[in-house]
């Protein structure tokens, strides 16, 4: 006759991790714990040592000695001044729009919407995240092209598109991170209560009123999620500005050409977007965001 | 002279196929604690709904203190809701969630706040204005559902199953605190609930609703007493129905009849002479149930037909009553307790 544990093997190993949480939680842990130590803060804490490094002139070799000149030049070059602040205006700019643009989306495919339809909408605010970035961005490229799309639909005006530069970067970037707005906006849309709608009108609020007072404080939390994801996404990329950005350079692209000829330097400015982040999310939890993640 | 609160004339409202609301007619005076009573899915919260706007009827008229608000938006009309879940803002303080009716109506800060503070002292819940919603207990947060929705004094309060979220004791205690509030400020209360024993307690009349109608409307010794159908008979409180040949055998003439358990008397077979004005039948105890306070017996007639009767504790105890199955016993009652049903 066969035992239990025969007819299942995973019965034994069932078992004995039931009667031991430490072994469970180990074998649970270990393999994300060592990607998160040994990959991510092991390759940020080298980011942040190699940034007080230096490069001989002559040689383009890394010397291994202690400075702080590379954070000296950073803050005191008017160039790289300028483009730190540059990245910070188009990240901040980015998010600003495309807030303004997924409010009405997500209100609509939250809100408004049958329900039934509703999942199929969500879809297909998704769908662009499943093309490749680069075709994305290539497809703005051809639209914002002398004599092309942007130039076609706005002539009938007397307009003319905004060509590449500064203005399409955002454009672009805006067009990129929507959904990741839209998506935490249907969210907390779907989740504002019914009820919350009744009592705020039956307490003699007409509609404005009861947006203003109660389904936008509501949802604030979540565009400030949605926001982290559009301002960080923003303020680290450097392809999108360099296929529809004509000459404009933003730290990405700072950094990138650092890159080959003074690493550290590339350190240094890499630091940069990082530090501005960690005080977007310190400004960003003050408003409750970051429970919401 | 009392005036009318509210006016319903001719009310539908049908949800696709299914008709909520079947055809309403009903007033409800100024200062009464009037209470919707049914079961869920009787209409009674639609009912409320139309009066307070969220919903439109698709037939009839609603008037409010003699003015028809039918086609009027919720925020038009001078009645404010306590909701079954509360909802309550979950972004604003207590003291905000009671001010913002007075916000809304554009009242100074300085009257709102102390308006706010004097609803709050009303609900017994001073001291708690500067707490969310999510640090308070579910009683607490009952009171400051009605503390905001009194704050703004409404002609009619209308209160959605109120209590129902509450334990039993506290819901007994809010019962009576409910009713007291209701006789301080003076305003028309209109209570939905399923609770027979919570519409008796607090009302001063019932409207008890079945299937989208008013089966009955009258103060509760009414409706207890006197049931119009033999819905009302056995939706509020419990009740023996009587009909075919065992009513015309008991009772002296067919039709059916309504009897409240506890106005039998149950006796010795052998107990003597009945008076003219009471009716008696005889039988078999089946089922003997020791309630703690009373006793309730199940006896089969002879003759057939089945009486559940109750009997207070007066001096029995539980090994006594316990001695009565399958005993023969004498049912008696009074005649007039014996409620006729149009059938």
């Amino acid at each position: 006759m066969r035992t239990e544990a025969g007819r299942y093997p995973g019965r034994r190993l069932a078992a004995i991790l039931r009667r031991r949480p430490r072994l469970r939680l180990t074998l649970l842990l270990t393999a994300p714990l060592l990607w998160l130590t040994v990959l991510y803060l092991g390759s940020l804490t080298v980011l942040f040592v190699s940034a007080f490094w230096t490069t001989d002139s002559f040689t383009s070799q890394v010397v291994k000695v202690w400075s702080t000149d590379n954070f000296h030049a950073l803050l005191t070059t008017p160039v790289h001044r300028q483009v730190v602040l540059r990245s910070v205006v188009v990240a901040l700019a980015v998010t600003v729009l495309c807030a303004v643009l997924a409010f009405p989306v997500a209100f609509y495919t939250a809100r408004v919407a049958p329900p039934r339809r509703r999942p199929l909408l969500v879809a297909a605010i998704l769908t662009p995240l499943w093309a490749s970035y680069l075709v994305k961005v290539y497809a703005w490229r051809l639209i914002l092209s002398e004599g092309g799309l942007a130039d076609w639909m706005l002539a009938p005006f007397g307009l003319r598109g905004p060509g590449y530069g500064l203005p399409a970067t955002v454009l672009t970037l805006t067009y990129l991170w929507l959904p990741y707005m839209i998506l935490p906006l249907h969210t907390a849309l779907e989740q504002v209560p019914d009820g919350l709608l009744d009592a705020s009108a039956d307490l003699g609020a007409r509609p404005g009123r009861t947006f203003r007072s109660v389904v936008l404080p509501l949802v604030l939390p979540s565009a400030a999620a949605g926001s982290v994801f559009t301002f960080s996404l923003s303020l680290g990329d450097y392809i999108t500005v360099q296929i529809v950005g004509g000459k404009t350079q933003l730290i990405g692209n700072l950094v990138y050409s650092h890159i080959d000829l003074d690493l550290p330097m590339a350190a240094a400015l890499g630091t940069v977007p990082v530090a501005v982040i960690v005080l977007y999310l310190l400004a960003i939890r003050r408003t409750g965001a970051l429970d919401n993640l | 002279m009392e005036g009318i609160a509210i006016r319903l004339q001719g009310l539908r409202k049908s949800f696709g196929e299914t008709a909520a609301v079947a055809g309403v007619d009903l007033e409800i005076r100024d200062g009464e604690f009037f209470s919707l009573l049914g079961p869920s899915g009787s209409g009674k919260t639609t009912l409320l709904r139309l009066i307070a706007g969220f919903e439109t009827p698709d037939q009839g008229r609603i008037e409010l203190a003699g003015q028809e608000v039918t086609d009027l938006a919720p925020y038009e009309r001078d009645v404010h809701t306590v909701f079954q879940d509360y909802a309550l803002f979950p972004h604003m303080t207590v003291e905000q969630n009671v001010a913002y009716g007075l916000r809304v109506r554009k009242v100074p800060k300085a009257e709102r706040l102390a308006r706010a503070r004097e609803a709050l002292a009303e609900v017994r819940l001073e001291g708690y204005g500067r707490r969310r919603p999510d640090r308070l207990s579910g009683g607490q947060r009952q009171r400051v559902a009605l503390a905001r929705a009194l704050v703004g004094r409404p002609r009619v309060l209308l209160l959605d199953e109120p209590l129902g979220a509450l334990d039993l004791r506290l819901r007994q205690q809010m019962q009576v605190e409910l009713k007291a509030l209701q006789r301080e400020v003076g305003i028309t209360f209109v209570l939905v609930t399923h609770d027979q024993q919570e519409a008796l307690t607090m009302s001063d009349r019932i409207a008890v609703v079945d299937r989208g109608r008013i089966a009955q409307t009258g103060t509760p010794a009414e409706i207890y007493e006197r049931p119009a159908t033999a819905f009302v008979a056995s939706f509020v409180g419990v009740s023996n129905l009587l009909d075919g040949e065992t009513a015309h055998r008991i009772a002296g003439s067919p039709g059916t009849y309504s009897i409240r358990p506890e106005k039998i008397r149950v006796l010795r077979e052998s107990a003597g002479p009945d008076e003219p004005e009471h009716a008696t039948a005889t039988g078999t105890v089946a089922e003997v149930v020791y309630l703690g306070d009373a006793t309730r017996f199940v006896v089969d007639l002879d003759g057939g037909g089945r009486l559940t009767a109750l009997q207070q504790n007066l001096e029995t105890s539980s090994a006594d009553v316990a001695a009565y199955r399958g005993s023969r016993v004498r049912l008696r009652w009074h005649r007039r307790h014996a409620v006729r049903l149009p059938s």
